[in-house]
């Protein structure tokens, strides 16, 4: 299971997904650059990515909470996702998201 | 809970920088040992990151609570510290730390308490909750000049033009309050939709029917103006593609987020913005100033609450040895010693 992530500086990394486990803490887990300060309560928006077009339709709807979060993002897209709320299966195999502005620790 | 007016000197035995779930503790830990405490914090209430950052959330690992939220680990926290009246200086930020020339140390706070004591304790945890700063070019040259992102005299905003970006209750609270003295009021949201209470999300579009406040839904891109004084605000909608909104005032409310602060200029020999201390008394290389919790450093080191309280329990050990030179430190448990009971209110002689 893989995951690609495009760090704030524009470098796609190969992560290996893990089942069960939020996006947030397979690329906390890594070691890329992510403050994600609230630990994945859905609360400070600095775990924000950018879907990847193609798979957008595949996650799963966003919860009012998490749009809630996510006013306290920038440069918000339609696009845009908390990866503390994406949780990592096989069915995301492949799945693309970029480090959106705001998440350097 | 004792909150002290702002502005004025106080003396105490100890300071404690941080009114997280360490600091908390602290108190305790000192009060048995005959010490008062003074608390600084810049949130408006104590808990740290507990009651900011998850008060509904479980914690697992406190022994002898199976499970206890945030916030419940905090009332817990302030019930157990009642008996020793520590006094509380919130919504303030510890500015400044000098040695006086009797030798204990005056903290200065962002609202001007000024507190004096020998120990200071350093429990800043992840460091200090401020303002997150939107993400725009030449930010910096307009702050505290034309772009806040707290009201602290609502007079400074009487007769401007101000636009406030943000969708929750601090920027529907505030559009609203400021409404009747500006002389223009402007919201800037990305989307239509608030997770203010309701009440003051209804109130507002009563005035955005009525002509008395604009609404914007559309997202911050750019500052206009010069020499830190805004003209307007560069915005960018679905609907409308780029454009300007005239304004010579931005409040921006995009929620809070941690930074180390002015901890950073105490002189303590930060490691990666953590302060190292020994392990026997976490007493930093100042001595008789204390770090305890997350915002400490030492090998080992484990992030966590429990962490924490132990850490608080031998820095009183210590700080007792400066706030009373002359006095002799005896080991008592709570449970047996009448003079500890006494301190807590729970002895036949206090009843
Ligand atoms: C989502 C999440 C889940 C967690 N789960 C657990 C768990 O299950 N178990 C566990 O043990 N730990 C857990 N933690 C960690 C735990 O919350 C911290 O270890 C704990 O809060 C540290 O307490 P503290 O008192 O040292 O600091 P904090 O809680 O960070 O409090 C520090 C306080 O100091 C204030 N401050 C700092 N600098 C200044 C200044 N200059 N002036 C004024 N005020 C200042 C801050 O505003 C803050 O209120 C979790 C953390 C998060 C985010
Ligand atoms: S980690 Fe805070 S919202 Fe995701």
């Amino acid at each position: 299971m893989k995951l690609y992530v495009t760090d704030q500086g524009g470098v796609t990394h190969e992560l290996e997904g893990i089942e069960g486990w939020r996006v947030m803490e397979i690329i906390r887990d890594y070691g890329l650059p992510i403050k994600a300060e609230c630990g994945g309560c859905c609360t400070c928006a600095t775990c924000h990515v950018y879907v990847d077009k193609e798979w957008l339709d595949k996650l799963y709807p966003m919860r009012d909470d998490e749009q809630d979060a996510l006013d306290n993002a920038f440069d918000v897209h339609d696009n845009s996702r908390l990866s503390c709320q994406i949780l990592m299966s096989e069915s995301l195999d492949g799945l693309k998201v970029t480090l959106a502005p705001g998440t350097e620790p | 809970m004792a909150l002290e007016n702002k502005g004025e000197t106080h003396k105490t035995d100890v300071i404690i920088i941080g009114a997280g779930p360490v600091g908390l503790f602290a108190v305790f830990e000192l009060g048995l040992l005959d010490m008062k405490a003074h608390l600084v914090d810049i949130l408006d209430k104590p808990g740290g990151q507990c009651s900011e950052l998850y008060p509904e959330k479980p914690i697992y690992d406190i022994p002898a609570w199976p499970v206890i939220t945030g916030q419940d680990l905090t009332d817990r926290l302030m019930e157990q510290i009642v008996p020793f009246n520590p006094v509380f200086h919130l919504g303030q930020m510890a500015q400044s730390l000098q040695k006086l020339d009797n030798g204990h140390w005056q903290l200065v706070t962002s609202e001007g308490t000024v507190i004096e004591a020998p120990v200071v304790v350093v429990a800043a945890g992840g460091g200090s909750f401020v303002p997150k700063k939107p993400l725009l070019p030449n930010l910096e040259s307009y702050e505290g000049k034309s772009v806040f992102y707290a009201v602290r005299k609502m007079e400074q905003f009487r007769g401007k033009k101000i636009l406030i970006a943000g969708g929750g209750d601090s920027a529907l609270d505030w559009a609203l309050n400021l409404q009747p003295i500006a002389a223009e009021v402007a919201l800037v949201h990305r989307r239509d939709d608030f997770r203010a209470a309701p009440d003051s999300v209804n109130k507002m579009r009563e005035l955005v029917a009525a002509g008395k406040m604009k609404l914007h839904i559309a997202d911050v891109k750019s500052l206009e103006g010069a020499d830190g004084q805004l003209s307007g605000v560069g915005a960018n909608s679905k609907a409308e593609g780029d454009f300007i909104i005239p304004c010579d005032t931005l409040l921006a409310f995009y929620g809070l987020t941690m930074k180390l602060g002015p901890i950073a200029e105490f002189g303590l020999n930060l490691h990666e913005n953590l302060i190292p201390v020994d392990t026997e008394k976490f007493e930093t290389q100042t001595p008789t100033i204390f770090s305890i919790g997350d915002i400490n450093y030492y090998p080992g080191k484990l992030k966590l609450i429990l962490s924490g309280f132990h850490e608080a329990a031998l820095m009183a050990q210590q700080a007792f040895r400066y706030v009373y030179p002359d006095k002799k430190l005896r080991f008592q448990y709570t449970t047996s010693s009448s003079a500890l009971q006494e301190k807590l209110g729970v002895s036949d002689k206090a009843a």
